[in-house]
């Protein structure tokens, strides 16, 4: 076991990890922040995606002691200071792009890295990029809706809502 | 219309905030002081005797507190079955025991063996390596023929693989035959509905908890209907009685029905818990998932279409071969034969209608019901055969299904497979998806396609549905070992809000949101006073749960049916209040007035009033508002649809595009649209999947292929388009309050034969005419292998 630092959701956080930690393990487990799930095991769904330093990362592929004094931020970091939801998280609830809820944080985590890169994407590049965050709810159709909404584009054109 | 909606309004969803801020709790968030963490170490081999176990390695590792095996589990039942089915020759179903543990053999990739209890879960698995597990390996049995012609034997002691033969209707047998004789034309196929894997995103996880001191066991479980286990995991596999069992269901993150059955890490870590006296913890990695989460479909069919001369359908018939996996999951022996022969008359007059349906064991994961159940392979055969035939015909598949449709005027209809559907209106749903999707400009975009090089198609599936399985005592004689009711409790509060305790579960449905809509048009209060409790058997009335798409229907009905007693009471309240009579009495929008007269009092005055009952007619009435109501409803509701989806199919490498996709369905009345839409845009993507995508693969030995998301094509974003989805096609359920049928399996129902259907037009427009049909997935290697011939 090894001391780990990290900032997390911008509070310096430290906790025990083993060398094969997960940073997703040391999120949920260590630090108690559940928002961030597991869904598979082969780094193939999203639902842990957390950024690290500003950039995507799905972290249940990533060595906590790896990302010892990264800036990290979560799902639970992601709301306004006044804890209203942010302009995307917002745009997922009006626009229905969740049900169970489980893949839901992984996919804001993408999005949100999405638009900081490609602040007006197209339908098109929404999909690709979402490709590795698998939902077997919504069947995209108002993920995607939602993240255009999100990035200020007109949705009411796309078919039912 | 309350402020924040009521039935018919797009509330948001209550639920969203705290799955956006990552302040869900699904079970794997719960963690227990103390709590010691499992490991399940599975069979690696499909079939096997078991010569050898040693634990004593394993258990000197750090941190082990104990390794379970069968020898554990001695005074414990087996896993229970839900439903018997009898064969054709009145004999019951054979039902082999399904152990907790592996006891002697195992049967299936994935089987458990043994587990390993420690401090933590690295330390669990670690010792799982040093578990020395000697297993002599059999030959395994794959083919469902080839099981039950002498292959062998997944269950010794019961002497066969055929679990039961099946036939429906069976005193229709010879007329169907007498039918196809005289036939002008039939049609054949042969078919496979594939196997798939549910996957909800969230994996099954189970923590076990016991109080040592009143003897009270806690099961937290990722289940859609915790009564169901709580009775069945009690009764049959670990003898405890209700009271000093509570099962709880959190937030569960999708089901699709592979969360409804009792398995067997449930009753695993309950038991641990009471052994050790220490919680027990069990997540399942998604590699476990797949192979040991009950999975669907996996049907082999012939089906052969009669028709007249005049092209009218005149007998169906059909021969399914089922496979049940190793093990017979809750409900798996009703799927392929209550929740399939029944769909098979579609929506057409067909007059006859035989099927028989072989279900098999083999050495595969048990497979059970599946987003549709059943009704999915149904709808696939019969809108496959249908589109065969109208080609073999030279007539247009449009309009052969409508001059074969159930005319709106004949409902109620009797069909000739038992059921009775109460409304519907099949012509007109064909006629919106027909709009909807630009039927008449098909043409124009087949000819740009072609211009490029691509060869368009379009397919039209009709489908019916039964939901909100019942009532009891009908299913009762058809084999089913439960009751089919919903319950909810009304608890009205002192101060006029309201808490609904109900039997459903939501696990991505939205109740929360939904439920409370219905109440607040019903009182006329805002919806925001009202919460939804559910999935705790302690605080909840015995219900059954969520599946086959019979929240509203059934849950929504015993809620309507509780509140109706809730209103009946505050009325006579009222009545007593304003010194009127109890017929003058009305409700809205929160207000009781006496007719005829300016005298009101408000919601508040009078539930203040049953439970301060200073001015209350104590005599004949007792204080409080609380009702409980149980709905067993009197039929099953029968959404229906048309789907339609056009395919770009590419000559050169057999790949398919989904260019667009339409569906127009009859929901019957709706309460919340955007959640009836998100209903079924997921079950398209599920559908579409199956289509074009998924498919779960054992090899010869029993070696499960596709056992991972790099394996097992899950749909994807960029795999679907926008869909278009209509609902305004409703005829309202004539049987239920609120008039609504369900909507949660549609799309995954429709849409596979509308996928395959288009490929195959795609394909004849193309030239290749010699194409009947592609099995499931349609993917480019099989399409490209079809096209060569």
């Amino acid at each position: 076991m090894t001391k780990v630092s990290m900032t997390v959701n911008g509070r310096t956080v430290s906790g025990e990890a083993e060398g094969r930690t997960l940073l997703v393990q040391f999120l949920r487990e260590g630090l108690g922040l559940t928002g961030t799930h597991v869904g598979c095991d082969t780094s193939q769904c999203g639902a842990c995606v957390v950024h690290v330093n500003g950039q995507m990362v799905k972290s249940c592929t990533v060595f906590a002691q790896d990302v010892a004094g990264a800036d990290v931020r979560t799902i639970e970091g992601m709301a306004n200071a006044d804890g209203s939801l942010s302009v995307l998280q917002q745009a997922f609830q009006d626009h229905h792009g969740l049900q169970c809820g489980y893949c839901t944080p992984g996919m804001v985590m993408s999005a949100a890295a999405l638009l900081k890169d490609n602040p007006k994407p197209t339908e098109v590049e929404v999909r690709h990029h979402l490709e590795g965050n698998i939902c077997r709810c919504t069947g995209y159709h108002n993920i995607v809706k939602a993240v255009l909404a999100a990035s200020g584009q007109d949705v009411s054109k796309i078919a039912a809502e | 219309m309350p402020k924040d909606g009521g039935i018919g309004a797009s509330t948001k969803r209550r639920e969203d905030v705290r799955f956006l801020t990552g302040k869900g709790r699904y079970t794997d968030d719960i963690n227990i002081r103390g709590q010691l963490y499992a490991h399940f170490i599975r069979s690696q081999v499909a079939h096997g005797t078991i010569r050898k176990i040693d634990t004593r390695d394993a258990e000197a590792m750090p941190g082990v507190v104990k390794v379970f095996t069968s020898a554990d589990f001695t005074g414990v039942g087996g896993i229970p079955t839900g439903w018997q089915v009898t064969s054709r020759d009145g004999q019951p179903m054979l039902e082999p025991k399904h152990p907790v543990l592996a006891e002697g053999k195992v049967r299936h990739v994935g089987d458990p063996i043994a587990v390993v209890v420690a401090e933590t879960l690295e330390q669990a698995r670690d010792a799982a390596e040093a578990v020395e597990i000697d297993i002599d390996e059999l030959p395994a049995v794959m083919d469902m023929k080839a099981a039950i012609q002498g292959g062998p034997l997944v269950h010794d002691e019961i002497g066969s693989n055929l679990c039961y033969d099946w036939g429906f209707v069976e005193e229709n047998k010879a007329a169907v035959d007498e039918a196809f004789r005289n036939a002008a034309h039939v049609t054949t196929l042969e078919l496979v509905n594939n196997r798939l894997v549910a996957n909800p995103m969230e994996p099954r996880v189970a923590v076990g908890d016991y109080e040592d001191h009143s003897g009270q066991h806690t099961l937290y479980t990722t289940s859609q209907n915790p009564h169901v286990i709580r009775l069945l995991m009690g009764a049959f596999v670990l003898s405890i009685p209700e009271h000093k069992l509570r099962v709880v269901a959190p937030d569960v993150g999708g089901g699709f029905g592979s969360k409804i059955y009792h398995y067997a890490e449930e009753a695993f870590v309950t038991k641990a818990a009471q052994i050790l006296k220490r919680p027990v913890k069990w997540t399942s990695s998604r590699s476990e998932a797949f192979m040991s989460d009950a999975q669907g479909r996996d049907h082999v069919t012939r089906v052969e279409l009669a028709l007249d001369a005049d092209h009218n359908f005149t007998a169906l018939r059909c021969e399914t071969y089922a496979n049940m996996g190793a093990y017979l999951s809750t409900f798996a022996p009703c799927i392929p034969t209550w929740l399939h022969g029944t769909l098979l008359a579609g929506n057409y007059k067909t007059p006859l209608v035989y099927t028989n349906v072989k279900a098999v064991f083999t050495n595969t994961v048990p497979v059970d019901a599946y987003r549709g159940a059943g009704r999915p392979e149904a709808t696939f055969q019969l809108e496959r055969v249908i589109d065969k035939a109208a080609r073999e015909l030279g007539v247009s598949p449009v309009e052969l299904r409508r001059k074969n449709f159930i005319q709106p005027d004949q409902f109620p209809y009797q069909t000739p497979v038992a059921v009775v559907y109460d409304t519907g209106n099949y012509q007109a749903t064909l006629d919106k998806l027909l709009e909807l999707s630009d039927h008449a400009g098909f043409e124009a975009r087949a000819a740009e396609s072609k211009a490029r090089g691509k060869l368009r198609g379009f397919g039209l599936a009709h489908y019916i549905e039964a939901c909100g399985i019942a009532p009891s005592n009908l299913v009762g004689q058809l084999g089913a070992r439960a009751g089919l009711y919903e319950s909810a409790t009304v608890r009205v509060n002192a101060t006029g809000s309201i808490t609904v305790f109900t039997g459903s579960h939501s696990h991505g449905q939205g109740h929360e949101t939904t439920f409370a809509q219905v109440i607040s048009e019903m009182i006329g209060i805002d919806a925001s006073q009202v919460e939804i409790v559910h999935g705790d058997t302690s605080n909840t009335p015995m219900g059954m749960g969520t599946y086959g798409s019979r929240s509203l229907a059934v849950g929504g009905s015993a809620m309507v049916k509780a509140t109706n007693k809730i209103i009946n009471k505050a009325k006579k309240i009222a009545a007593h209040l304003m010194e009127a009579s109890e017929a003058d009495i009305e409700l809205k929008d929160g207000k009781f007035t006496v007719a005829g007269t300016d005298k009101e009092k408000s919601w508040v005055d009078i539930t203040l009033a049953a439970y301060v009952p200073h001015n209350y007619p104590l005599e004949s009435m007792e204080p409080g508002l609380e009702e409980t109501a149980f709905y067993d409803p009197s039929n099953f509701t029968y959404p229906a649809g048309a789907y339609g989806c056009e395919v770009e199919v590419d000559p050169e490498t057999g790949k398919v595009t989904i260019c667009s996709f339409t569906a127009a369905d009859d929901f019957g009345n709706v309460v919340n649209p955007m959640i009836v839409e998100g209903q079924v845009h997921g079950g398209l993507a599920q559908g579409i999947g199956q289509a074009m995508l998924e498919n779960c693969v054992f090899d010869e030995n029993g070696q499960l292929l596709s056992g991972s998301f790099m394996d097992y094509a899950m749909p994807r974003a960029d795999d679907v388009p926008f869909y278009s989805v209509d609902h305004s096609c409703a005829t309202p359920c004539t049987h239920n309050p609120l008039g609504v049928k369900g909507c949660g399996e549609a799309g995954a129902i429709g849409s596979p034969p509308a996928v395959v259907n288009a490929v195959i037009d795609a394909l004849h427009r193309g030239g290749f005419t010699h194409v009947t049909h592609i099995d499931m997935p349609v993917s480019p290697s099989r399409v490209w292998q079809a096209m060569q011939g």
